[in-house]
C-alpha cells in the first residue's frame, strides 16, 4: 500500500501538481501551505491560542464555509428555478418531487439559516475578545458590511419561493422602507421635498417602490430580489470575504495578547 | 399539577415579566461570575433545559410552535448563544484570577508556542467542516423545507411575520412607528457597530478573554445582543401570535384573542390631565411642546450634563477624546429609548412622546 502511494507520488503528473513532499518535515509543511492556492490564505505558522477551538469558536470559518455549501447548491437550485410569477413557485414545488437527490433546498434553506447565526456568533466572539482594538479596526468594519450583506442575502433569497410565507415576510420587512425619512412616502419630512405644492414622493416612487418595482411585492420585486440573491449581493460579499481574510493576516493573524 | 405549570410557564413569559427576569438573570450572571462560570452550572443549565423540553414536548402548542422548520435554528440559536456566553464568562473569569496572581492569560500562556498550519490547522478546519457538512445533510433529510400556499396579494396571513432575524425589530413596532424601529434604529445599529473601535479606547483586553478589564464594553453588549436582540428574535418568534399578542408557549393561537390597547399621548396627559384644558391646542408644535422639551433635553442637555463624570469614568478625563465621547452617548440615547419607551408603555400607557400624525413624526 505504501509503495502505491510511492509511486503516485513519483509520477510526473503528481509531481506537476503538488510540489512537494509528504508534509511531515517542516520543510514540506511549510511548502505544503505556501504553494497550494487554497492554503497559502493561512500563514505558515500560527500561535496556538489562535486555532484552539474555544478561543475563535471556528465561527467565522464556518460561516466561509457556509457560503460555498450556499453558492454549491444555489448553483444546482439556479438550473430549476425560473424566477416568475407564474413559473416560480411550480418550480419550487416540483424540486420535492421531480428533481433526484431532492434535499438541494433543504441544504440551501438551513445552511443560510445556519450562516447567519455563525455570523452573529463570530461577531460576538470578535467582540468579546477585544479584537476590533487596534490595529483591526478597519477589518471590523469590512465585518459590519459582510453581517449586513449575508442577513440581505437570506432576507433576498426568502422572497423565492413565491408562497404565501415568502410574500407576506417581505412584505412585512419592505413596509418599513414606506417610512423611511424623507424618502419614504409615509416618512417624517417627506412632505417637505415638494416643488411648487408638488410632492416628489408618493407611493409610486418612494424608496419602498425602488425596492421592490412595485406598490406591492409583485412580479417585479421577484425579479430584482433574484438578480441581488444569485448575482448581486454575492459578488459583493466575495470580494469583501477577500478583503477580509487578506486583512486577517495584514493584521497580524488572529489575534492574541501582544 | 402539569396543567397549572404550564399556566405558569405561560405567564412568566409575558413581556414585561419575561423582560424583567431576562434583567435579573444578566445582572446576576454578570455580578457573581464566580459563581456563574462553573461548569457545572452551564451543565446543570442544559440538564434543565433539555429536561423541560422533554416534558413540554407532549404539550400540542408547545409542539406546533417549536417543530416549525423555520424555528428549528432559533432554539440552535438560543443554545449556542446561551454556551458561547458562558464560554466567554468562563475563560475571562479564569484569565482576570491569572492575572491577579500575576500569571498570563490563557491565550498567552497557549500563544508563545507556534505550530505549523499544516497540519493543526487544516485539520481541526477538515474536522469541522465535516461534522458541520454531516450535521447539515442529516438536518436536511429529516426536515423538509417548508413550502405553503401560492402567493396570493388578497389573503394577508395572520400573523404575518418577517423573517425571524428581523423579529427584534417587528417586535419594536409594538413600542415605536416603523421610520424609528424600521429604519432609525437599523441604521443606527449598523453605525453603532462600525463606530465601536472608534469609541472603545481602552487598550486592555486586545485577543483574550477578560471581564474586569472591559466591564463596560462587555456588559454593553451583553445587554445589546443578548437582551435586545436575541431574546427578542425568541420572543417575537416563539411567543407572539395573531395580530402580534402575546401567547404563552402552552397557549393555543386564538385569532381572537385580543389585547385591549388604551395607549395615551403625553401631550394628552399633560393638557387634559396636568392642566385641566378641555382641549389641546390644535397647532401641533405647541400642542407637543411638552414632548420636544423631554427630548431635547435627554438629547441636548443630558449628555452636557453627564460629560464631566462619564469622560473621568472611560477617557481618563482626556479632552481629545470629546468627539467619542458624543458620538457614544447619541448612540447610548437612541438605544436607552427603547427601554425607556417600553416601562413607559407598560406603566402609564403611553403611546407617543411627541406625536405629529400630521407630518408622520411621532416618537
Ligand atoms: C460573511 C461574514 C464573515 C466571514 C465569512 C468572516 C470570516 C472570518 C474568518 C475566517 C476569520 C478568522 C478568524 C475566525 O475564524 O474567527 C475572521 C476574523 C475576523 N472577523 Fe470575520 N467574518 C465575517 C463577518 C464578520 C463580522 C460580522 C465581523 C464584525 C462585525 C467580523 C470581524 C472580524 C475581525 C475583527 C476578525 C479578526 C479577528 C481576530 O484576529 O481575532 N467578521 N473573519
Amino acid at each position: 500500500m505504501g509503495k502505491l502511494f510511492d509511486s503516485i507520488r513519483n509520477t510526473q503528473l503528481w509531481k506537476s501538481v503538488f510540489r512537494h513532499g509528504y508534509p511531515d518535515t517542516p520543510r514540506n509543511r511549510t511548502l505544503a501551505v505556501l504553494s497550494n492556492f487554497f492554503l497559502h490564505l493561512h500563514p505558515v505558522k500560527v500561535r496556538r491560542s489562535g486555532i484552539q477551538l474555544s478561543y475563535t469558536w471556528c465561527m467565522g470559518g464556518l460561516t466561509f464555509f457556509l457560503f460555498l455549501i450556499e453558492t454549491i447548491t444555489g448553483l444546482l437550485l439556479m438550473f430549476y428555478y425560473r424566477p416568475t410569477a407564474e413559473l416560480a413557485y411550480q418550480d419550487i414545488f416540483a424540486l420535492r418531487e421531480h428533481v433526484p437527490i431532492g434535499i438541494m433546498r433543504e441544504l440551501h434553506r438551513w445552511s443560510a439559516h445556519m450562516m447567519v447565526i455563525t455570523v452573529w456568533l463570530h461577531m460576538y466572539r470578535v467582540f468579546l475578545t477585544g479584537s476590533y482594538k487596534p490595529p483591526r479596526e478597519f477589518n471590523w468594519n469590512v465585518g459590519v458590511i459582510l453581517l449586513v450583506l449575508t442577513l440581505l442575502l437570506s432576507f433576498t433569497g426568502y422572497l423565492l419561493p413565491w408562497d404565501q410565507l415568502a410574500v407576506w415576510a417581505i412584505t412585512v420587512g419592505s413596509n418599513m422602507a414606506r417610512a423611511t425619512p424623507f424618502l419614504g412616502h409615509e416618512g417624517p419630512g417627506a412632505s417637505l421635498i415638494s416643488f411648487g405644492g408638488l410632492n416628489f414622493i408618493h407611493a409610486g416612487d418612494d424608496v419602498r417602490f425602488g425596492l421592490l418595482a412595485g406598490r406591492f411585492v409583485g412580479e417585479g420585486a421577484l425579479l430584482r430580489f433574484y438578480v441581488l440573491h444569485c448575482v448581486g449581493i454575492p459578488l459583493a460579499a466575495a470580494t469583501l470575504m477577500a478583503i477580509h481574510f487578506w486583512r486577517v493576516r495584514k493584521d497580524g493573524g488572529i489575534s492574541g495578547p501582544l | 399539577m402539569s396543567e397549572q405549570l404550564k399556566h405558569f410557564v405561560d405567564w412568566l413569559m409575558q413581556p414585561t415579566l419575561y423582560f424583567a427576569l431576562s434583567v435579573v438573570a444578566l445582572v446576576a450572571v454578570l455580578k457573581f461570575r464566580a459563581i456563574s462560570t462553573k461548569k457545572s452550572v452551564i451543565i446543570g443549565f442544559f440538564v434543565l433545559g433539555t429536561a423541560f423540553f422533554a416534558w413540554a414536548w407532549s404539550d400540542p402548542n408547545f409542539n406546533k410552535i417549536i417543530t416549525k422548520p423555520d424555528n428549528v435554528p432559533i432554539v440552535i440559536l438560543l443554545a449556542t448563544v446561551i454556551f458561547f456566553s458562558w464560554l466567554s464568562l468562563h475563560r475571562g473569569y479564569i484569565n482576570d484570577e491569572r492575572k491577579k496572581k500575576g500569571l498570563p492569560t490563557l491565550e498567552g500562556e497557549l500563544g508563545k508556542q507556534k505550530v505549523f498550519t499544516w497540519p493543526d490547522l487544516v485539520y481541526t478546519e477538515l474536522i469541522c467542516m465535516v461534522l458541520f457538512t454531516a450535521l447539515l445533510v442529516i438536518w436536511s433529510i429529516k426536515i423538509g423545507a417548508p413550502i405553503e400556499e401560492p402567493a396570493a396579494q388578497a389573503r394577508t396571513p395572520n400573523p404575518s411575520k418577517a423573517p425571524w432575524y428581523f423579529l427584534g425589530l417587528q417586535e419594536l413596532l409594538v413600542y415605536f412607528d416603523p421610520w424609528i424601529a424600521g429604519v432609525l434604529l437599523p441604521s443606527f445599529i449598523i453605525v453603532g457597530l462600525c463606530a465601536i473601535p472608534y469609541i472603545d479606547v481602552n487598550p486592555k483586553g486586545n485577543g483574550y478573554y477578560t471581564f474586569e478589564e472591559r466591564p463596560f464594553a462587555i456588559s454593553f453588549f451583553w445587554v445589546g445582543f443578548l437582551l435586545f436582540w436575541v431574546s427578542f428574535v425568541i420572543l417575537g418568534t416563539f411567543l407572539r401570535g395573531p395580530n402580534w399578542s402575546f401567547f404563552g408557549p402552552f397557549e393555543y393561537w386564538d385569532l381572537h384573542k385580543l389585547e385591549p390597547m388604551v395607549n395615551i399621548d403625553l401631550s394628552t396627559y399633560f393638557w387634559f390631565d396636568l392642566l385641566g384644558r378641555p382641549k389641546a391646542p390644535s397647532d401641533p408644535l405647541l400642542r407637543e411642546l411638552p414632548g420636544i422639551v423631554l427630548l431635547l433635553g435627554y438629547f441636548a442637555v443630558l449628555p452636557v450634563l453627564l460629560q464631566k463624570p462619564l469622560m473621568a469614568k472611560l477617557f481618563d478625563g482626556k479632552r481629545e477624546h470629546i468627539v467619542r465621547y458624543h458620538l457614544m452617548m447619541h448612540l447610548l440615547l437612541w438605544f436607552g429609548l427603547i427601554p425607556i419607551k417600553m416601562l413607559l408603555r407598560w406603566t402609564i400607557d403611553l403611546k407617543y412622546i411627541v406625536g405629529i400624525p400630521e407630518w408622520f413624526f411621532n416618537v
